[in-house]
């Protein structure tokens, strides 16, 4: 019973990471349609801004919560203006091509990033400064880091914000808009091209966010590090639901708990294919994801 | 939500085709004119473009014409080839880096004292990142395309053995510095390897678990995609076994995984004295530091795939007090040995790397039992380079006397050391025991 | 009689070229000879692959990013038989030269892969009834993961420490065999009611439906076809590397056949080779520059899709003229009524 609670721990946090990056996927789903193959990359890059910020930064502040919080606002910072970039002059240009243009580029942009960070980062692993002194929590039987607990705390922050945002907020308002019909929006003046791109700024530092919340509970950092969790995120967005943020949180948890368990009880090689025999199950029954509406075909 | 993937997405676009579809036609029988309509993956694009496209393609033609020319340009010395496929790059990263070092420096030796045969050595270096198929993809090059005489590579057993067939095949004799599965060699007569195997490796860390340690309970995590930690582990249980020790739970991961709390929470609710984790340092540092956290405090005890500079630096003070088998320890007293040392760090002052690990150790024995099996068939044909090999007896090497088996397999002994990491990450091994076969 | 003729003078030219390529490259005085006989032989199983997911992602329009699990599938299927089964088999026809003894080895392995995967086509075909575009580009990516760690578990083919000690039985000549076998079939399925009916559902699946077109077979067969091909092409490409690694069969390996047909241009047959055969040989001429060569790979991916979305060929098909103008001939000797060009999926370009 106590393994198990751990488990279900262990899960939550996993889950909790898959969430702040499935976030993205939903985001600029719900605008552009377009699977953004290349957002578990800039994950990756969050991970890697953290890391050389963290070098400058830590201990300039009196506090290492400050530090942390520093390191971290500043790399969401320049994973959004890679978000932006990215928009602006690799999916803007074919905006107006087929969708299967812009996945292409999506997967062109992802291989860029990956052999661009092996070439810059080296490929080798490296290993994640403590930004926050370890220090155990003791609950009965079971053991938590205050790292773990700041992580979940600061994850679930990060979705409560974002949801305030996204609905009670003008701009969120014109997201919504966009995400339902862009011609009726824009038809209403709302400048689709902004919205875009702040969506991309936003998803962007949200998986930016993910990524350094990763990395100070796991420290080890490399290239590739984007690549599968960037799929399973992907995963977890469509779970839920593409295009709905709700479902892209219950989406996350489910996949981390899922994987957990399977790694926990059964055996680890299965954990990869669970995330995606639980896509498979759900789909078949509920062809547009747990929380997505099912669209009807216009004739 | 779920529009099919063709479907024009454009403002306008969509905006079109929803209008004309209410209206009732069927797009694709009553379009007045269908040349005009975008297609659904490719909308009309400009004539400009097809400029560019066109100058892209020949862009990408003279790229390869060019690099046919550079090849062909430095081929035509006297040189011996020798090919090092290794992982300079990927998860196992520090290995093959190593491993080049060691050779490197072998090499110049061997060429600042005239060489082979009066001709010069020269290695053809191929990165593989640490995967099986470029493995296999890059001694292919290096046979076919460069025509090395002799393969060295790989550390990691399950490289070796998918590049082993490969050379095997074009009878092209391969020297495996570091991998210790017995199944390298087992490829075929062409493969040989300058280090112990694991049965004698497993039964080197269960005899200290056993007798050393006096540990009774232990917990087995392995890594399920890796020949070395399969086989590794297999032989650590059976003789653990043997000697009277229990083997509470075996549980595994796969190489390139992050986070292994399921593993081990699992663990933890077992109680064991010991963990044995013969994995590699990427893996086994983030385990480490992980298991530590779950409040795990016991030994971890691992094999020579934890050889890295990498460990500590990824692994920090997790790793403190726990051992591993390996090739050599850095503080043998041999004056061969010592001569390494002193110009290793000589030479690689300057990259950070002061203290040679087995890898760059192993490499350097290699590389030089190749030279001498050469010398000693007085050719640089590869089938008498391999019958020279298959001779090798007593070699004074930096990782001890080096006598090769019916097996090609090299017979030495083994060395446990102690790991001590401090604070900032700056590590040590300390020699605990040494093992004869 | 003619049709007869045809293979005959196939297999007759590919034979020849077979002993020529052998000659010159494997025995003969160009230096890298080797290397390039293993960039040819990779270029046509990667031939293969393109043509054959061009069939359901170009010509049919369902849109598949799971191939490599069904290359997967094939190469591990064919190369168990003829691993395990190899001895006996050749014990049955030990009444052959060697040679042949190995092509009916590798017959057998060929047929049990074009099965297995066929029979993996029908099991992802069903669920493309149910989900359609980005749903099921999902489900097809999700079932070759799911392919790759189940056969990463199977301990008789190596699990994940790969499949070694698989004979070398394909060359030169069964590879384009195979390339010409696909050409001919997505050719012929093109020109056929089954290519207008694969073109109608991609182009209006409800249209095509009001039209009487079974929109459910047509798009399993198109599954199963197109990864029966995918299958082969893994009995070859496993024959050939001697070694089977589960790594080289992940979604990257998918999107790089997609690639391959989004560069060539998706929807043509001639467009699929080309991007095949570029993206096999770029990424080996770029080996000189090592470090930067996939940067300038993806850079150049970006950079085209940009510049020129329809891939480099468009929907231009020599084939498509060749088969317009043939039918044109044959209307004018009163056979047959002239129909709209078969492939008339694109007008883009």
């Amino acid at each position: 019973m106590e393994s198990f609670l751990q488990q279900l721990i262990n899960g939550i946090s996993l889950g909790s990471i898959y969430a702040l990056v499935a976030l993205g996927y939903t985001m600029v789903y719900g605008v552009l349609r377009l699977i953004n193959f290349a957002h578990g990359d800039v994950y990756m890059l969050g991970a890697y801004f953290g890391f050389y910020l963290s070098r400058i930064l830590q201990g300039r502040t009196p506090y290492h919560l400050l530090d942390a919080a520093l390191v971290m606002f500043l790399s969401m910072l320049g994973c959004a203006i890679c978000g932006l970039l990215m928009e602006r002059f690799a999916y803007r240009p074919v905006r107006r091509a087929s969708r299967l243009t812009m996945l292409i580029i999506a997967i062109g942009l992802s291989l860029l990033i990956e052999n661009a960070g092996q070439l810059i980062f080296g490929a080798n692993p490296k290993f994640f400064p403590q930004l926050i002194p370890e220090s155990h929590i003791k609950l009965g039987g079971l053991m938590l880091t205050n790292q773990q607990v700041i992580v979940l705390l600061t994850a679930v922050t990060l979705m409560i914000l974002l949801n305030l945002f996204i609905y009670r907020s003008r701009t969120g308002k014109a997201m919504r808009a966009v995400s339902f019909n862009m011609d009726a929006a824009k038809l209403m003046g709302i400048d689709t091209d902004r919205i875009i791109a702040l969506t991309f700024a936003l998803g962007s530092a949200l998986a930016a966010a993910g990524g350094i919340l990763v990395s100070i509970n796991i420290p080890g950092i490399d290239p590739l590090m984007g690549v599968m969790t960037g799929l399973k995120a992907f995963v977890a967005a469509v779970l839920g639901g593409i295009g709905n943020i709700f479902g892209a949180v219950l989406g996350g948890l489910i996949l981390g708990l899922a994987e957990v368990m399977v790694a926990g009880y059964g055996s680890s090689t299965y954990r990869d294919a669970i995330a995606f025999l639980i896509l498979i199950v759900i789909l078949l029954f509920k062809p547009a994801g747990l929380l997505g509406k099912g669209a009807v075909e216009k004739v | 939500m779920a529009a099919p993937l063709g479907a024009p997405e454009t403002a306008e676009g969509s905006l079109k085709e929803s209008i004309r579809l209410r209206a009732g036609n069927f797009a694709n029988t009553s379009d007045p004119n269908p040349k005009q309509r975008p297609h659904m993956f490719f909308p009309n694009q400009k004539k400009r473009r097809n400029v560019v496209s066109v100058l892209l393609a020949t862009a990408f033609l003279s790229g390869l014409i060019a690099c046919n020319k550079k090849d062909s340009a430095n081929q035509s010395s006297n040189d011996i080839l020798i090919g090092h496929y290794g992982s300079l790059t990927g998860a196992t990263a520090t290995f093959g880096q190593s491993a080049q070092k060691g050779i490197e420096m072998a090499i110049d030796a061997i060429n600042a004292s005239g060489g082979v045969l009066g001709r010069k050595l020269k290695v053809i270096v191929e990165d593989d990142q640490g995967k099986p198929e470029e493995a296999q993809t890059v001694a292919t090059k290096l046979i076919s395309k460069d025509r090395v005489v002799a393969l060295l590579g790989e550390i990691a057993s399950s490289n070796s053995l998918a590049a082993a067939p490969v050379a095997q095949a074009s009878r092209i004799p391969m020297i495996s510095p570091g991998s210790t599965n017995p199944k390298v060699t087992q490829v075929g007569d062409y493969i040989f390897r300058v280090c112990f195997i694991d049965p004698f490796q497993g039964l080197v860390m269960a005899k200290f678990a056993t007798n050393t340690l006096k540990l009774k309970n232990v917990a087995v995590l392995r890594d399920i995609k890796s020949d070395y930690s399969v086989g590794l582990a297999n032989f650590f249980v059976e003789n653990f076994g043997k000697m009277g020790g229990a083997i509470v739970t075996d549980v595994s991961y796969s190489q390139g995984d992050k986070d292994f709390t399921a593993q081990l929470t699992a663990i933890k609710a077992k109680h064991p004295d010991g963990i044995f984790i013969p994995g590699y340092y990427t893996e086994v540092g983030l385990i480490a530091l992980q298991a530590r956290k779950l409040g795990i405090t016991v030994t971890l005890l691992g094999g020579d795939g934890w050889d890295s500079s990498d460990l500590w630096k990824i692994g920090g003070t997790a790793l403190n007090g726990c051992y591993y088998s390996n090739h050599y320890s850095v503080d043998d007293p041999s004056p061969i040995l010592r001569k390494f040392v002193a110009d290793f760090t000589e030479r690689y002052r300057k990259t950070g790397d002061t203290i040679p690990d087995a890898m760059a150790a192993l490499g350097y024995d290699a590389a030089l039992i190749l030279a001498d099996a050469m010398k000693r068939a007085n050719s640089a044909q590869p089938d008498s380079v391999r019958l020279a090999l298959a001779q090798t007896k007593g070699f004074m090497g930096v990782t001890g006397s080096i006598s090769l088996d019916e097996h090609r397999d090299a017979v030495k002994p083994a060395v446990v050391l102690e790991v001590k990491v401090d604070e900032k990450g700056n590590g040590r091994n300390v020699f605990k025991e040494s093992v004869s076969p | 009689m003619k049709r007869i003729f045809f293979v005959l003078s196939t297999l007759s030219l590919l034979g020849l070229l077979q002993w020529g390529v052998t000659t010159l490259l494997l025995d003969g005085p160009i230096r890298q000879g080797p290397y390039y006989y293993q960039i040819l032989i990779l270029a046509g199983i990667n031939i293969v692959l393109a043509v054959s997911l061009n069939l359901t992602n170009g010509i049919a329009g369902q849109f598949s990013i799971g191939h490599a699990g069904f290359f997967a599938v094939g190469a591990y299927m064919a190369a168990s038989v003829s691993y395990y089964a190899g001895p006996a088999i050749r014990g049955l026809v030990g009444f052959l030269p060697l040679a042949g003894q190995d092509a009916a080895v590798l017959l057998l392995a060929l047929a049990a892969a074009a099965l297995a995967t066929a029979l993996a086509g029908l099991l992802v075909g069903i669920p493309s009834l149910r989900l359609r575009g980005d749903y099921l580009a999902i489900v097809t990516l999700g079932f070759g993961e799911i392919i790759r760690v189940l056969i990463l578990n199977i301990d008789a083919v190596g699990g994940a420490r790969g499949f070694s000690g698989i004979p070398k039985l394909s060359n030169f000549f069964w590879v384009y065999l195979l390339v010409a076998a696909v050409i001919a079939t997505v050719g012929n399925l093109l020109r056929s009611s089954y290519g207008r009916a694969f073109i109608a559902i991609r182009e209006n699946e409800i249209a095509a439906q009001a039209m009487g077109i079974d929109v459910t077979r047509h798009k399993v067969l198109a599954f199963v076809i197109s990864s029966m091909f995918a299958g082969m092409a893994g009995c070859l490409f496993g024959h050939y590397t001697m070694y089977l690694h589960t790594n080289s069969f992940t979604f990257v390996k998918s999107f790089e056949i997609i690639i391959m047909i989004a560069i060539g241009g998706l929807g043509s047959i001639e467009g699929a080779v080309l991007g095949a055969v570029l993206l096999t040989v770029l990424p080996e001429a770029f080996r000189g520059f090592e470090s930067y060569r996939m940067i300038i790979y993806s850079l150049a991916l970006i950079l085209i899709m940009i510049y020129r979305p329809q891939g480099i060929l468009g929907q231009a098909s020599v084939l498509k003229r060749l088969g317009a103008r043939m039918a044109a001939r044959r209307s004018a000797q009163g056979n047959v009524p002239v129909t709209a060009p078969a492939a008339d999926g694109g007008n883009g370009g």
